[in-house]
């Protein structure tokens, strides 16, 4: 249990298995995850390229496309209640309202034959019972947090008259505006500039100290990370290899893989704001269509040995709050 | 968005004058005109054939005529029918409401048909639905119209006898009864041309949908907790619609191209049926008076296309 939150356990995901059947096989490409956030924590989500952030966060939602996608194992607990087994229609109810999320990239993310006040407006509607007048009032209010200037005017244009870092604040606005008890951020950051990046980042921050909510944040950026989070999760090929505390997943990382990924941080001080995307580390990731046992990491693993191929480790509390999944730790 | 408009109207106008010069020259240089039938009279004296080709200036530069025929149509004037020895603006002016009745109604059919049933299929890829809907499709605009047209009019005419296979403008009568007898003469042409028409644009929206359906913003507008349905309706389907009004406007000409046969097969007194009678008796007049109507239909088509396009779009008549 982390001591990080303000108490209450939103959101308990337990052994989730997602995967997708392709021509060649199901790719597992989330293949027995943990993942646990308190309500107002921040909780970091690192990894490289594939390893399974997205599908994962999505399957939060339930938005994997069925078929080709499918939950074959685990519990996904929302407030003590398993939203696995529930229908899409029953999942409405959840989405933007308890559980909101923000995509990559903000040039898709909008309708483009939609004006932003519409799309903003259509959450609102559904969710909070409000006439036109009062919706219109609550967008308006929802852009001027998230710092659009001229609000007023701004609701009326279409999402080609912004620009991508106004994108990504409007998709806030709309993620925040049903204030919800989780925002699930996907490496919101990366398809931005370098100086825009940060600006995202800060209002992030600025909306959570506001607002309040738990906050996951998927990122490639370790340095993003070691300023923004309080937990850290990292992820390797479908898999949760370590988790701690930030500070301590600093100063002690337990995981091979983990070690590699800060080890890769130093020689960039501006971690924050560019993209220190992982591949630093030797060697590729293994192929996620019906993967053989024992450790996923083991061919890149400077430390690998015999038992690690025979066996895959089980993820384990090593010191208060912080598991690893090595047979060495 | 009006000045969008202004400018299609613009482009439309020159469009419109370069058809009829092609279209002018064209029907100049072909072989065969409506005094040939005169010159191998031989009660007719070569002086009075003479005079006559003078008077209607049939020998002079094509330029010139096509000058003379501009201003003239221009004016409202578009010749006079030598075979039918009416005025050209009077006989098509007659038959175009057919025509416009029958294409409008199989137009509407067909999207009326397309519009669900390739959506429907689009959200279903693959299921059974999906794969009825594409087998049907595919038949649909694999049989031409004048085989289907024969087959409906052998079933329901002469065998169950329960439609007339004459199409007739002047029904006789009033109020419902007479309502009543022209849909039942309507039923077959335009069932015939808008099954064809429906069965490409179902391929077409159901393409346009799956494209669409897997974009972010879908995502997006799922994540919200909106309905499926308004998921679907809202953001998928007003996108998908796009690409889709493109291809039936482009696919316009086509379409006035299967009227002509089915007008021909169903004996429906419109522009396409007065088209081949009026090639077959060389009245160059009102050859190129239905042609040139047909240009006119295709573009008005194009304009309100491109009306469509621009709402669909405001990306569109914002540029
Ligand atoms: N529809 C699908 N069909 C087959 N495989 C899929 C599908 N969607 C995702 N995957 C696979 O799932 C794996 C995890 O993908 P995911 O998008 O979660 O990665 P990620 O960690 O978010 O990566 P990134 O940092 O690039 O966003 C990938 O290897 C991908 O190939
Ligand atoms: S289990 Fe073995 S291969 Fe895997 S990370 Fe640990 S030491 Fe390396
Ligand atoms: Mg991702």
């Amino acid at each position: 249990m982390s001591a990080t939150g303000t108490g209450e356990r939103l959101l308990d995901i337990r052994g989730l298995k997602t995967h997708f059947k392709t021509d060649d096989g199901w790719v597992h490409a989330v293949d027995g995850v943990d993942i646990a956030l308190d309500a107002g924590e921040t909780l970091g989500v690192v990894g490289e390229s594939g390893c399974g952030k997205t599908i994962t966060a999505m399957s939060t939602l339930k938005l994997i496309p069925m078929p080709p996608g499918r939950i074959v194992a685990g519990q996904i607990l929302w407030r003590g209640r398993d939203i696995v087994p529930l229908t899409s229609d029953e999942m409405r109810s959840i989405r933007a309202k308890e559980i909101a999320i923000v995509f990559q990239e903000p040039m898709t993310s909008l309708n483009p034959v939609y004006t932003v006040g519409d799309q903003i407006g259509e959450v609102i509607r559904q969710h909070e019972g409000l006439n036109k007048k009062q919706t219109l009032d609550r967008t308006i209010e929802m852009l001027r947090l998230v710092h659009i200037p001229n609000p007023e005017r701004r609701v009326n244009d279409y999402p080609h008259q912004f620009s991508g870092g106004m994108r990504q604040r409007v998709m806030i606005a709309m993620a925040l505006s049903c204030n919800p008890k989780l925002l699930i951020a996907d490496e919101p950051t990366t398809a931005l500039d370098v100086t825009i990046q940060a600006q995202i980042l800060e209002l992030l921050a600025e909306m959570k100290s506001k607002l309040g909510m738990a906050v996951m944040l998927i990122t490639h950026a370790m340095g993003v990370v070691a300023e923004t989070c309080q937990r850290v999760v990292v992820m390797y090929a479908g898999k949760v290899v370590e988790e701690a505390p930030v500070r301590e997943l600093f100063r002690n990382p337990r995981h091979p893989y983990t070690q590699g990924l800060i080890r890769s941080i130093p020689r960039i001080d501006l971690a924050a704001v560019k993209k220190t995307r992982l591949e630093a580390i030797g060697g590729v990731v293994p192929r996620l269509i019906d993967p053989a046992p024992g450790c996923r990491f083991a061919a890149r693993c400077r430390f690998a040995k015999g038992i690690c191929s025979e066996a895959t480790p089980e993820l384990r509390e090593v010191a208060p709050g912080h598991k690893v999944a090595c047979v060495l730790a | 968005m009006s000045q969008y408009l202004l400018r299609r109207l613009l482009i439309a106008l020159p469009s419109l004058l370069g058809i009829s010069v092609v279209l002018f020259t064209i029907l100049a240089l072909a072989p065969g005109d409506p005094f040939e039938e005169l010159a191998t009279n031989p009660a007719i004296p070569p002086e009075v054939r003479e005079a006559l080709r003078v008077k209607f200036g049939l020998d002079d530069p094509v330029w010139t005529r096509y000058f003379r025929w501009l201003t003239a149509m221009l004016q409202g004037d578009w010749g006079f029918s030598f075979a039918s020895r009416v005025d050209v603006d009077e006989l098509i002016l007659g038959r175009v409401p057919t025509t416009l009745i029958v294409i409008g109604s199989s137009q509407l059919l067909a999207l009326l048909v397309a519009l669900p049933v390739g959506v429907i299929a689009a959200t279903r890829p693959y299921s059974i639905f999906d794969q009825i809907a594409n087998t049907l499709a595919f038949i649909g605009f694999s049989l031409p119209t004048f085989f289907t047209g024969l087959l409906l009019i052998l079933v329901f005419s002469i065998y169950l006898d329960w439609l007339p296979f004459v199409y007739r403008a002047d029904v006789p009568g009033s109020g419902w009864p007479w309502l009543w007898e022209h849909i039942k003469q309507a039923i077959m042409p335009v069932l015939v041309l808008g099954l064809f028409q429906g069965a490409s644009m179902t391929r077409y929206v159901r393409s346009a949908t799956l494209d669409v359906i897997r974009l972010d913003y879908v995502t997006t507008a799922r994540s919200k907790g909106l309905r499926e349905r308004v998921v679907i309706v809202k953001h998928v389907v007003r996108n998908s619609l796009i690409p889709v009004v493109t291809l039936v406007a482009l696919q316009m000409p086509a379409v006035f191209g299967g009227a002509i046969v089915t007008e021909q097969i169903f004996r429906v007194p419109g522009i396409g049926s007065l088209l081949i009678s009026a090639i077959l008796a060389n009245d160059t007049p009102v050859i190129m008076g239905v042609t040139f109507v047909f240009a006119i239909l295709v573009i008005l088509f194009n304009l309100i296309a491109d009306v469509l396009y621009g709402w669909l779009d405001p990306r569109i008549s914002y540029r």
